[in-house]
């Protein structure tokens, strides 16, 4: 499998005489790896130490009526029952430590179970069997409940509901509507205008992150009123935090251990395992381990979410697409995770990596009966890619084009206006497309051999912001009281327009460093393009460290669009009515809803 | 029964960084008496490679070896703030706050240089094996450990320093979708060719020419091993996983590795790599981090490969034998789409 380095490409850019970068080092802990003696948070064998097992629902969507573990209490081994009343906060959801989202999720489930792999009850023993044991001697009085699993289903007006937050089965964006739009000149238009119509529909099943090692965490009483906790996690201070807030304990006194970790891919964020082992030495003042086991890895640990998307192109005979309409669905199963960030970060991600002067998309964070779904390697752009590569071959059978062709004709470029209203810089997807042709003897027309990513972009249209049909269909609840269309657009009349050149002045930069000394030196970055950063703004000789705070970028959070002009008889403003609805939403109201929220990562995201 | 071949192409961008900002990570960096560094993170090594990348990246910046350098994570008494290892930001946010920290480090240690030297700090370089000296006066030089003893032992100075690196939160628009989601991209570009068994519609992918473009191949090595393992992992998804087979009814599903297939070692595909390297001005020494992307233009690729071998856009993952078979049979047989382009 050779791999070679098109040191050529791009070299301008690029300063390769660079002594550690560059350099195919070991790695540092290669040693320990391969002789088998790096400790993983499961080689924290503490003397004595617990085995904690859940019980878990059966069903889809239950109502507990009755729980009996006196059985299971006098089991040999067992040392605690578990029970939701025993976790001093039993409600959270993973993105409160950026302030996105409510919480929705127990720890421990009292009372109405959701999917099937809900915990609802756990059991500490002094062997992982009596542990298992245990748990299967629980008995449980079920009421089974009407469920749903399809996305589409859950959207109807008469679905059960899932998720008791959430009433409407999806995710609330903005507080305005029932899902994430992208909006960007007049897809309508662009279809009258097209040659051809492809039209696609795309579908991912869940998928396993199959990390060698599962999910768990050892967690014991350290000296000094202390936790310690061993942890496979992703993000340390995200477990910690998680931790800290569902046990209502100063993060002060949690030591969390991790950082060499048998695989993640996305399925070690969710914080579940560290809470509970915290837990369990908490209650029994001894060491506790909580590991899921493969079943679980599978079937109650969050997988890759499924997605479903379709796609709509209006493509002008010589190939370049005209316009793009994408729906998307996010099956969130029952809680949100990190479901509700992806569909943000999928619909950033459209149309993909070409310019199109017309682009409109709804994209849906949906609740149903199942496993909730969480991050993997992709996250929020696996599905969609897949859905636009295989539409883009779609499009190249019905434009009589070849796919290479194809794509590079539409490549977006440096300096090409993107759809969420950014410009393009950086690009290398024609290179890419060229050198990959290459290596499998593809051949290409002589114009897609010339084209470059680095000319030809952010010229007229390309460069500039159209303008964009809005509407205001799907807002939250709306749906729930009438069957609405899900694609954007359709089925009600655009209601509203924003001008051409329309943007915010909410432009996403670093933090310039903290002090001078901190700036990176520019001559030492080994990139020699051009740069526009605070750390080549700060001075590069020694200063002292400023009295006041370094100026920085307008805060974007607290800031309104200007106030809309009022609208010509007969059309909508162009801002959204949401400026106005967000303006007055109380920050005292927003404090009082979180009042156990994380104390020590600082929200840097705040819901309006 | 016949082997129908097929070429199917795909091609990618992807975003590094937690979307829309708001996503910090600290590092600290100081040096033992004798002049060797240690990074002090909470970032998670998942077998990625975070310890070692941020080594290099803080041992080029502070201008030392590599074996002077040793990356400490991840607990969190003593390792500072790091949102974590994801949505592709390890090597962006943490590799940029190790660039802070070890540049302020690096100007203490000149600094503390240029006391016994006696020269001006800003005519002090160092070789990358240990040793300070004057620009254009090699001969004129100390060691970084008799740097580090002097800061230490004599002037009372700390060789240290702190990074954070954030790129400031922003929000989406409820009505237009703008959004600031990221800094840079990677790209990539991948040319997969497979056979489809007509009789059974299993699907062989037999070889994969690609194309990354990953902004610099901060380790060439660590960059090889994802670009490989993704592809296979690509492999994987297109034709093999799903957690919920009939998806979206919840029964069949997997409980261990004997239901929940993958690929095995006779199925790893020849996997021919091209890395590109366009540096993105934000990112540490240009990198963009490689890892999360590489399975994704192979998934597509391979749905692709599958209608120019059978003639069956089969846009359900995963693509297994039963659908493809389902297709072929709705065909009324396998319709190949006539010679792949460029098919050797």
């Amino acid at each position: 499998m050779p791999v070679e380095f098109r040191k050529d490409l791009f070299a301008n850019e690029r300063d390769d005489t660079l002594k550690e970068i560059g350099q195919p080092r070991i790695r540092q802990d290669i040693l320990g790896h391969v002789s088998g003696r790096s400790p993983y948070y499961d080689d924290h064998l503490f003397e004595g130490l617990l085995h904690m097992r859940c019980v878990r629902s059966p069903h889809h969507h239950a109502r507990i009526r009755h729980i009996d573990a006196g059985a299971a209490e006098r089991m040999p081994g067992v040392v605690r029952v578990v029970w939701p009343a025993d976790v001093p906060h039993n409600i959270n959801t993973l993105l409160s430590l950026i302030n996105f989202g409510r919480d929705d999720e127990a720890l421990l489930q009292p009372s109405r179970v959701t999917y099937i792999g809900e915990p609802v009850l756990a059991i500490i023993a002094k062997t992982e069997r009596e542990a298992r044991e245990a748990a299967a001697a629980v008995r449980v009085d079920w009421e089974p409940l009407p469920h749903v699993l399809d996305v589409e289903e859950a959207l109807k007006p008469d679905a059960p509901t899932v998720n008791g937050e959430y009433p409407n089965n999806t995710f609330d964006y903005h507080d305005l509507y029932d899902h994430q739009k992208l909006r960007f000149g007049d897809v309508e238009k662009g279809f009258r205008e097209a040659d051809h119509i492809v039209e696609g529909e795309y579908r991912m099943s869940p998928i396993e992150q199959a990390p060698i090692e599962t999910c768990g965490a050892i967690a014991a009483p350290e000296t000094n009123d202390r936790y310690v906790c061993h942890t496979a996690t992703q993000g340390l201070f995200f477990s910690l935090a998680v931790t800290a807030k569902l046990l209502d304990i100063a993060s002060s006194r949690l030591h969390f251990i991790g950082g060499t970790v048998g695989g993640g891919f996305g399925g070690k964020v969710d914080s579940i395992t560290e809470p509970m082992a915290v837990l369990g030495a908490r209650l029994t003042g001894q060491p506790v381990k909580f590991m899921w086991d493969r079943e679980e890895e599978m079937q109650v640990g969050a997988p890759r979410g499924a997605e479903l998307w379709r796609i709509k192109d209006g493509v002008a005979r010589d190939g370049r697409i005209l316009a793009r309409q994408f729906t998307g669905f996010f099956d969130s199963g029952a809680y949100t995770r990190l479901s509700s960030y992806a569909v943000v970060k999928g619909t950033g991600h459209l149309p993909g990596p070409y310019t199109i002067p017309n682009v409109a998309s709804n994209v849906y964070c949906v609740f149903t009966n199942r496993t909730p779904a969480t991050a993997m390697r992709g996250f929020g752009i696996t599905g969609v890619d897949f859905a636009i590569e295989c539409q883009m071959d779609k499009v190249a059978e019905a434009a009589g084009l070849d796919p290479i062709e194809l794509r590079i004709l539409n490549a977006y470029r440096d300096g090409d206006m993107k759809a969420h209203r950014r410009e393009a810089k950086n690009c290398a997807l024609i290179e890419c497309c060229q050198v990959a042709a290459d290596k499998a003897r593809w051949p290409l027309s002589p114009q897609s051999r010339a084209a470059s990513s680095m000319t030809e972009g952010g010229v007229g249209w390309r460069a500039e912001i159209p303008e964009t049909v809005t509407d205001q269909v799907g807002r939250i609840g709306e749906r729930r009281r009438q069957a609405l269309p899900s694609e954007p657009g359709a089925g009600a009349a655009a209601t509203g327009r924003v001008a051409a050149g329309m943007r915010r002045d909410d432009r996403s930069v670093e933090l310039p460093p903290q002090v001078a000394d901190m700036a990176k030196e520019q001559e030492r970055t080994g990139y020699s393009g051009k740069v526009d950063l605070p750390d080549h703004a700060a001075p590069a000789s020694v200063q002292p460290a400023p009295a006041t705070p370094v100026q920085r970028p307008a805060a974007p959070l607290p800031t309104q669009p200007p106030p809309p002009p009022p609208p010509p008889a007969g059309t909508a403003p162009s801002l959204p009515p949401a400026a106005q609805q967000r303006a007055d939403d109380p920050e005292a109201a927003e404090q009082a809803r979180r009042r156990a929220a994380s104390r020590f990562i600082s929200g840097t995201r705040r819901r309006r | 029964m016949t082997l129908c071949t097929g070429r199917g192409f795909a091609a990618i961008n992807y975003p590094i960084g937690m979307n829309l900002g708001g996503d910090p990570s600290q590092a600290l960096v100081h040096s033992t008496p004798d002049g060797k560094f240690k990074v002090a993170l909470s970032s998670i090594d998942l077998g990625q490679g975070m310890k070692s990348v941020t080594r290099q990246i803080a041992a080029e910046t502070l201008g030392v070896p590599i074996s002077d350098v040793y990356v400490d994570t991840a607990d969190s008494d003593t390792g500072p703030h790091c949102m974590g290892s994801f949505a592709s930001r390890g090597t962006h946010r943490v590799g940029n706050a190790v660039i802070r920290a070890a540049t302020e480090a690096r100007r203490a240690m000149l600094e503390a240089a240029s006391e016994e030297l006696e020269v001006n700090a800003a005519d002090l370089d160092t070789d990358g094996q240990g040793n300070i000296h004057v620009k254009g006066a090699p001969s004129r030089s100390i060691t970084v450990e008799e740097t580090a003893l002097a800061a230490q032992f004599k002037q009372g100075r700390t060789l240290s320093g702190r990074g954070i690196f954030l790129i400031q939160p922003s929000e989406a628009d409820p009505d237009t979708g703008e959004m600031s989601p990221v800094s840079c991209f990677a790209h990539a570009a991948l040319i997969v060719d497979l056979t489809v068994d007509d009789e059974t519609g299993e699907v062989d992918v037999t070889e994969i020419n690609s194309a990354y473009e990953v902004g610099r191949a901060l380790n060439p090595k660590l960059v090889e091993q994802q670009l490989i393992g993704g592809a296979w992992m690509g492999v994987s998804h297109a034709l093999y996983e799903t957690t919920e087979p009939y998806y979206p009814a919840r029964e069949h599903g997997p409980t261990d590795f004997n239901d929940y297939l993958m690929p095995g070692p006779g199925e790893i595909v020849p996997h021919n790599i091209a890395i590109l390297e366009r540096p993105a001005e934000d990112a540490p020494f240009g990198g963009k981090g490689p890892g999360e992307m590489c399975a994704n233009p192979v998934i597509p690729a391979i749905s692709n490969g599958v209608y120019n071998a059978v003639g069956v856009r089969c846009h359900d993952l995963p693509i297994t034998p039963e659908k493809v078979l389902r297709g072929i049979r709705a065909n009324g047989g396998a319709r190949p789409q006539g010679q792949p382009t460029g098919r050797r």
